[in-house]
């Protein structure tokens, strides 16, 4: 029941969109988990339970950034299936930066700019099916990028 | 094509890379303007994608992205000529589109 929510929150996006007033819009955002400044805190709010450890989440991010406003991070999913893939910066002010989810063709493959704090693991969890998965990588950062 | 996104996508044998900037200021509601004011947070939360009309990619952010947030997905089953979409929403209720077509690599 929980990762069905998980889905039907991201699923439900896109439908909800087209039939909502502008000012629902917040009803489909996560705000709990957006808001939630502990990592298990967000991932709770995302219905997320049990993730598997995998190498075949590859993220690629710098070893060490040297300004932590502009992160750039590109992740691939080998796991088959993967619907959704969801990153975490773990010591953020708020440690969840975004939900992506794939459908239609849509490759499991993304490339986007994160804020980072400070020094943190940025954290992985990709979900497909009904199971989840996770992966990390230690990024140094040298200027706190979230002032 | 709206000019607060730039966006391209290119087909390369069957995968199409699509490329996308949008200009947004991405406040985190944390940070304090020169006067030592707090800037409201104003921040893109969702992001649509869409290959003719058809959902692809569906987004969620927080604050954590960031500012003029950059990114890159990629399709399979779009052909040269097909209409990618992307529509985006913020906090104080602004949204906005890109529209662009897939070219040959």
């Amino acid at each position: 029941m929980q990762r069905r929510e998980f889905l039907n929150i991201l699923a439900g996006t896109a439908v909800a969109m087209l039939m909502l007033p502008l000012n629902a819009l917040a009803a489909i955002w996560n705000k709990a988990a957006f808001e939630a400044s502990k990592l298990e805190e967000a991932t709770k709010n995302l219905a997320i339970n049990g993730e598997i450890p995998s190498k075949d989440i590859e993220i690629i991010a710098p070893d060490r950034a040297e300004n932590g406003a502009i992160v750039q991070i590109e992740i691939t999913s080998r796991i088959p299936n993967t619907e959704a893939m969801s990153v975490f910066v773990e010591h953020n002010p708020t440690a969840l930066i975004g939900n992506f989810m794939f459908s239609n063709g849509a490759l499991p493959y993304l490339v986007t700019r994160i804020k980072m704090a400070e020094t943190s693991d940025v954290k992985i969890i990709v979900k497909a099916g009904d199971k989840y998965y996770t992966n990390s990588k230690a990024v140094e950062v040298l200027e706190n990028g979230c002032g | 094509m709206d000019s607060n996104m730039k966006m391209r996508a290119k087909l390369t044998g069957d995968v199409t890379e699509v490329k996308l900037i949008i200009s947004h200021p991405m406040e985190t509601g944390r940070k304090k303007d020169d006067a030592g004011q707090l800037i409201p947070a104003h921040f893109i939360q969702l992001v649509t994608a869409n290959l003719n009309d058809k959902p692809v990619l569906e987004v969620q952010w927080g604050t954590g992205i960031s500012k003029n947030p950059y990114l890159t997905f990629h399709l399979k089953g779009a052909k040269v000529g097909d209409k990618i979409t992307v529509t985006w929403h913020d906090n104080l209720g602004k949204t906005a589109s890109g529209e662009v077509a897939v070219v040959q690599a």
